[in-house]
């Protein structure tokens, strides 16, 4: 396959940034979307120029470190995948793609299609979790847990971190992120003792960081390559609010 | 002369752990403050590890150079950890999950280090279901156990295909609380380069910043790496794709001994190549073993369709050679024979490099609908990336490297011969012997971060109490500008080649000559070609950009060049242990049937090596293997 592609390229985050042009040819439709890119950068290294920046790892759409808009779409075309897990067979020979990195406030760009999601790791940090030291734990099967309850927990559980929700939200909002921790742990009996401070603590953090808010576009659903669902924001919006009720405040 | 004592205590093995851990020292709360850790890795081991010292009241920093600690590596297995609960009262017990990891790995592990491991096995699942992790479970609603990788117990605990993912994100989130407590202090894209030894003690590392290129130096009482492990030496490995031993390979050339490197694991079932820019391969998990049947045509360079094959043209090579086991042999058996077959030119998929996993007999038996609630998302993940729907056509799978039992020497304190540099996770030699089995790797980390390196840390520091550490001193400043140094040499390479088109080429020749089987003549060839490569690697280089900033390809030059090192040391040590055990298969030493024949004689010993300056001729230390609880056996799946 030929495809043209127009790769936004920025040298630091506080430098100004443009589409860049680049034809690449050889394309085999077997090839992921991380792979085209890294022939294209080999192209590039082999003629003196810095190659394209953007975060991967595991390959597989679990780690979440990919991220990049294709054709205005988060993760691109295909519903449910990660971009290292897209193929070029989604693609028709001669295509122009257009790739951008996350848009969003919060998410400040690094270089090229790499950005900066360490807010997402201070909303963890601010009560995504359960608080049990190492040695501390009851022996497992003292608490049985409804295999339903256990299997809705791990819907929510299996969120990525990777931002596709939030790149594509029109506000920029992280709600679906957020959520996705608090329903994870606020469904387990082990989660309980912590509900009120964990929802107060977890949604005021977000709110401090550059975020958005949400008004029910459920563009994230929709791109979110786990299917998390946006039912869990509005059980996250009453856990806050209960919270709230009893005059519950932030860790 | 550095003397190798595993520190191994004596007694009964069901005693001593708890007895070795009584009499370890303690550091009192209130002086646990005093004490500064440096923890390499945000993985299983690192993250747990971090997380527990920090809980204790130790100044903890811990570095990894993914854009957050979730991102680890860890965070793609699939299919389980282990642990000897015995919930389905099947038999199992702490000394069955010690004997099967120990028989597993071939015996050439340490009784005292496995056994612990299958001890601690418990408290791992109610730690990780204390903190949320949604293992699978019945509709009692108590925990769900699977029998995995040919065990004869159920004894592995999951969360549908994503196991790895839930522990670590249940470690990551301790973590995140003592990030957030104050304890410990978390370094993202920043890559420790090196580790700064003085008198013989571990005294810090130094770290670059992966978006700044600053290079920054870390003082610590203790140094703990948990960097993973090195099968992107290859390549092409089901690891993801920065994962490499370059923290384990600069403590190397600090005086810590590289143990076993030659042992690697070679996973059976993943999805073949496709072509030549292809960056990794895909697991697909050991599970679909259960049904799926493993068969290449009877004649080499058969290009009829699957279905156009006749059932009497087809051999079903695993169940005709091991009858009792069939298509669930250990994986390195399953390994070679598919490497044997598609050598033979039986080889199918348009490259003629994979072996048939079909599912039509299953589908047969039980119906479609009990194959995809099985095994539905693997399905669809296969069809995902090969565009083959593997209802209608067989899977297509060939072996990949995937684990590397090989890593840092340490004793029963999981110390390196250096003081002060502690080892845990893959990054280490110690539980796993020649072969890992399955689901344990998880638990080996696990059990090294949460439990076992946190009491023995406290021990070493107990009697530095009051010593202060700084950066500032003639070790680090030297340190610090070796690394610039080195830096600035693979700026300076103005050749032709990228990076990765010599990480291929060297991914090769380990794959072809250090890889399912090793002979003499191929290893010596390796060790010729290795050298010339990297030669050619630091002459004719070619990378662009500067070292100031983020410079993606600087990285990868810095550990591939670590990774030219280290396949030479693999196959120096593949070529000195001229016996065949676990994953470790020498042509030379093979029954008469053609199984790996073990030399216990004179084979008994862990190797572990020391590094002279010159990579080519590394010193050999053995440590001798004894084994008390167990009877050394030949594993035979006929
Ligand atoms: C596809 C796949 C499936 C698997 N499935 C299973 C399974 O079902 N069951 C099982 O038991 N095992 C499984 N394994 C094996 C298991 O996942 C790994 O052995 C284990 O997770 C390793 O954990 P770790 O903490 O030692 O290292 P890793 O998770 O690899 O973490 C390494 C950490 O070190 C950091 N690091 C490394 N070098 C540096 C450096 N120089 N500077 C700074 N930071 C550095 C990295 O950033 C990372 O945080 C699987 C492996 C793969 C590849
Ligand atoms: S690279 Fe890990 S999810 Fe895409």
């Amino acid at each position: 396959m030929k495809l043209t592609l127009k790769v936004w390229r920025q040298e630091t985050k506080d430098a100004p940034g443009a589409l860049q042009t680049y034809e690449v040819d050889d394309i085999s439709p077997d090839y992921s979307f991380l792979e085209m890119l890294d022939m294209l950068n080999e192209r590039l290294e082999e003629q003196g120029q810095r190659p394209v920046a953007f975060d991967h790892d595991c390959r597989e759409g679990v780690c979440g470190a990919c991220s990049m808009m294709v054709d205005g779409q988060a993760h691109g075309p295909q519903a449910r995948t990660t971009t290292c897990q897209l193929h070029m067979r989604e693609f028709t020979d001669g295509d122009t793609i257009v790739i951008e990195p996350w848009r969003a406030t919060a998410f400040s760009i690094v270089q090229d299609l790499m950005v900066d999601r360490s807010a997402f790791d201070r909303i963890i940090q601010a009560g995504g979790f359960i608080s049990v030291n190492t040695g501390s734990a009851p022996e497992a099967n003292l608490m049985p847990i409804p295999k339903d309850v256990a299997d809705d927990a791990f819907d929510a559980a299996t969120c990525i971190g990777c931002g596709a929700c939030v790149a594509q939200c029109p506000n920029g909002a992280a709600q679906l992120f957020t959520a996705a921790k608090i329903g994870h742990l606020s469904l387990l009996p082990q989660g309980q003792a912590e509900r009120d401070t964990r929802a107060v603590s977890m949604v005021e953090q977000m709110e401090s960081e550059l975020f958005g808010s949400c008004s029910n576009f459920r563009e994230c659903e929709a791109v979110c390559p786990k299917a998390i669902s946006i039912d869990w924001i509005a059980r996250m919006n009453r856990d806050y609010l209960r919270a709230k009720l009893k005059g519950v405040t932030r860790r | 002369m550095i003397m190798l004592d595993a520190k191994s205590p004596s007694g009964p093995l069901e005693a001593q752990w708890s007895g070795y851990r009584d009499h370890l020292k303690l550091v009192a709360p209130t002086n646990r403050r005093k004490f500064e850790v440096v923890i390499v890795g945000s993985g299983l081991a690192g993250a747990a590890a971090a997380a527990t010292l920090g809980e204790a009241g130790y100044n903890v920093k811990c570095f990894c150079f993914q854009d957050s600690p979730r991102r680890a590596h860890s965070i793609a297995a699939q299919g389980g950890i282990n642990a000897a609960k015995n919930y389905r009262n099947d038999g199992d017990s702490t000394f069955r999950l010690f004997y099967d990891t120990i028989k597993g790995g071939d015996f050439r592990s340490r009784e005292s280090n496995v056994y612990r491991l299958a001890e601690v096995s418990v408290e791992i699942i109610d730690q990780a279901v204390a903190q949320g992790v949604p293992f699978a479970r019945e509709y009692g609603g108590l925990l769900d156990n699977r029998s995995f990788g040919g065990a004869q117990v159920a004894r592995t605990f999951y969360a549908r295909g994503q196991t790895g993912q839930q522990l670590l994100l249940g470690a990551y989130q301790a973590l995140a609380r003592q990030i957030e407590a104050g304890t410990v202090q978390m370094f993202t894209r920043t890559e420790m380069l090196d580790v700064v030894v003085e008198d013989g003690r571990a005294k810090g590392i130094v770290t670059r910043d992966l978006v700044s290129g600053e290079i920054s130096s870390h003082a610590a009482h203790a140094v703990v790496l948990a960097s993973g492990g090195y099968s992107n030496v290859y390549f092409l490995s089901t690891n993801a794709k920065a994962c490499n031993v370059t923290a384990a390979w600069r403590a190397h050339r600090r005086g810590a001994l590289f143990a076993n490197p030659c042992f690697t694991q070679i996973h059976p079932t993943c999805i073949p190549q496709s072509g030549e820019y292809q960056a990794k391969l895909t697991l697909m998990s050991e599970s679909l073993r259960n049904d799926g049947r493993i068969w290449v045509a009877k004649e080499a360079e058969d290009n009829r369709r699957a279905r156009d094959i006749p059932e009497r043209e087809r051999d079903y090579y695993l169940e005709t050679r091991y009858p009792s086991f069939g298509n669930l042999v250990p994986r390195d058996v399953a390994s070679r024979n598919a490497k044997g077959v598609v050598d033979e030119g039986r080889g199918v998929g348009p490259l003629k490099n994979g072996v048939y996993l079909d599912f039509s007999d299953a589908i047969g038996r039980l119906g479609r609908d009990a194959i995809e609630e099985k095994y539905g998302n693997l399905f669809e993940m296969y069809e995902r990336i090969t565009g083959e729907n593997p209802y209608e056509a067989p899977m297509r799978i060939y072996p990949a490297p995937h684990y590397t039992m090989g890593g840092l020497w340490v004793d029963y304190n999981l110390m390196s011969n250096v003081d002060g540099l502690f080892v845990i996770g893959e990054a280490n030699f110690s539980d796993h012997g020649a072969n890992r089995l399955g689901a344990s790797a998880l638990m080996q980390g696990l059990a090294d971060g949460y439990f076992i390196v946190p009491y023995t840390i406290a021990s070493y520091l107990a009697p530095h109490l009051g010593e202060t550490v700084t950066a500032g001193g003639a070790a680090f400043q030297q340190t610090e500008k070796e690394v610039s140094e080195r830096l600035a040499r693979f700026m300076q390479a103005s050749g032709k080649r990228t990076v990765d088109t010599f990480h291929r080429e060297l991914g090769q020749i380990v794959r072809d000559e250090c890889g399912m089987s090793r002979s003499k003549a191929g290893l010596t060839r390796a060790l010729q070609k290795i050298p010339v490569l990297r030669e050619e690697f630091h002459a004719n280089l070619n990378l662009a950009g500067n070292g100031e900033g983020l410079n993606m390809s600087l990285e990868r030059a810095g550990r591939v060049a670590d990774f030219f090192e280290l396949a030479e040391l693999m196959c120096i040590d593949a070529l000195d242990r001229e016996e065949s055990c676990g994953g470790h298969f020498r042509e030379e030493s093979q029954t008469s049937d053609g199984e790996a024949l073990r030399d216990d004689e004179n084979f008994t010993h862990v190797s572990a090596w020391e590094h002279t300056g010159d990579a080519s001729s590394p010193i050999l230390h053995n440590e001798p293997l004894e084994f008390e609880a167990v009877q050394l056996t030949q594993r035979s799946y006929k």
